[in-house]
């Protein structure tokens, strides 16, 4: 299941790049593109863990990169830091809860967009800023929010229909029955 | 959680591949990114027949007496046009005539090509597109993209079958522009605000300036990468910048840069 799901999630992140430059309805309504990797990449590192979230942050960061102008490989920085920082600590979330899914989307989305522009400015490129970047960082950061818990129950529904179904344990146990009456 | 072995290598494999791409020259970087973008140019046809689908829909839902009121103003608005065109065909004669007589230098006819626009960046602080016309198809690097009604952009990076161009309020387009007034006062087109993709800055213009808002702005044919006269908007307001030594002006543009599905590429300006 496991290569499976990193098929998955790096099919995820091929779609997710596509849609961003194909459907610019968000633009016009919003002003502003909401980044649909950040919230895969929550789910990348909390389900299957440190290689897939590298291999995501690699693929996706360069796809997003091929059709933007951004410098080839700009945006993979940013998102295996996020990556990496979900996944050590992958055991203290709770990934189970809508509301942890929220806050954990809430802040990569947040955070991949200033790394990302950090690292532009840093590279002495002039990306267009104003006011209006702020508002843009909002529309950003609350789109992954609410993006984030939507992956989870997408991946898990595919996930319940290509995987085989969970093994059930009961708890009858043969050496364990007490036999009644005289043998 | 503690990283592993294999988790290192592979993580300092990634970091080591992202700093060798970002120390590629800007040419190598050019051609692995069209590369990597050609991966997705299956998808352009379904990006395109869900758009034409979502129209024909709308056009369906459509009352048969707009339709019909639509066609006469289509028609209405024909006929002005060829009587416009008429009346340009003479003026262009005359236009050489007067040229032959006095030796100038003929003008060129503009060469264009329709390109349809297949992709936007899905970054928020870069304006650019990509388009469906390669160097097969004669494109090269800084042409001018244009609509019917005015100035787009210049082409950016050029693949086989694809093209990016950089439209007007992208940092790394500039357009020197003149204002249609009286002082013929020319200032550089500029980027605007991240927001509003129909506003630019129109800077660099002379402190005495005669601004008006509504005054045509247009190419002034300085730089050598747009020919002289292409519209790019009316202006919308203007102000001192850098303590008084030059003005500032807003220029809202004339092509509708968020509702771009095709354009023109000139390609003998």
């Amino acid at each position: 299941m496991n290569w499976l799901r990193t098929i998955l999630i790096l099919a995820a992140g091929f779609a997710a790049v596509f849609w961003q430059a194909a459907f610019p309805s968000l633009r016009h309504w919003l002003g502003a593109q909401v980044d649909l990797l950040p919230p895969l990449m929550v789910y990348a590192a909390l389900s299957s863990g440190l290689m897939t979230a590298g291999l995501l942050a690699f693929c996706g960061g360069l796809w997003l990169d091929a059709l933007s102008a951004n410098p080839l490989g700009v945006s993979v920085p940013p998102l295996l830091f996020i990556g990496l920082a979900l996944g050590l600590k992958r055991e203290l979330i709770l990934r189970e809860e809508p509301f942890a899914q929220l806050s954990l989307g809430l802040a990569a989305s947040a955070l991949a967009p200033p790394l990302t522009l950090g690292l532009l400015l840093t590279l002495g490129h002039a990306p267009l800023l104003g006011w209006g970047s702020l508002w843009q960082w909002l529309v950003m950061s609350a789109g992954g929010a609410l993006a984030t818990p939507l992956v989870f129950v997408v991946f898990g529904w595919l996930e319940g229909r290509l995987a085989h179904a969970r093994a059930v344990e009961t708890s009858f146990r043969p050496d364990r029955e007490i036999r009644r009456g005289r043998s | 959680m503690m990283l592993r072995r294999p988790q290192w290598i592979g993580l300092a494999l990634v970091l080591a591949l992202t700093v060798t791409l970002l120390a590629l020259p800007r040419e190598a970087t050019a051609r692995l990114k069209l590369g990597l973008g050609s991966l997705f140019v299956p998808l352009f046809g379904l990006a395109n027949s869900s758009r034409q689908a979502a129209r024909n829909a709308a056009e369906a839902v459509l009352p048969r007496s707009a339709l019909i009121s639509e066609n006469r103003a289509l028609k209405l608005e024909n006929e002005q046009l060829r009587l416009q065109v008429m009346r340009a065909e003479e003026v262009a004669r005359e236009n050489a005539r007067l040229r032959q007589l006095f030796a100038w230098r003929q003008t060129t006819p503009w060469k264009l090509k329709l390109a349809g626009v297949v992709l936007r960046d899905p970054s928020n602080w870069w304006r650019t597109i990509q388009i469906d016309l390669g160097s097969r198809d004669g494109i090269a690097p800084n042409l001018p993209v244009l609509t019917t009604s005015g100035l787009v952009g210049r082409v950016g990076a050029v693949g086989l079958t694809r093209s990016q161009v950089v439209l007007l309020g992208d940092p790394s387009c500039r357009v020197s522009a003149l204002v249609e007034n009286e002082t013929r006062d020319t200032g550089v087109i500029s980027a605007g605000g991240p927001l509003d993709s129909s506003l630019v800055e129109l800077a660099y213009l002379s402190r005495n300036a005669d601004l008006k808002p509504g005054q045509n702005v247009v190419t002034s044919g300085l730089g050598g990468i747009f020919p002289k006269g292409i519209p790019i908007g009316r202006l919308v307001d203007a102000h001192s910048a850098e303590y008084g030594l030059y003005t500032v002006g807003r220029v809202r543009l004339a092509a509708n840069l968020s509702a771009l599905e095709e354009v023109w590429v000139m390609l003998a300006p």
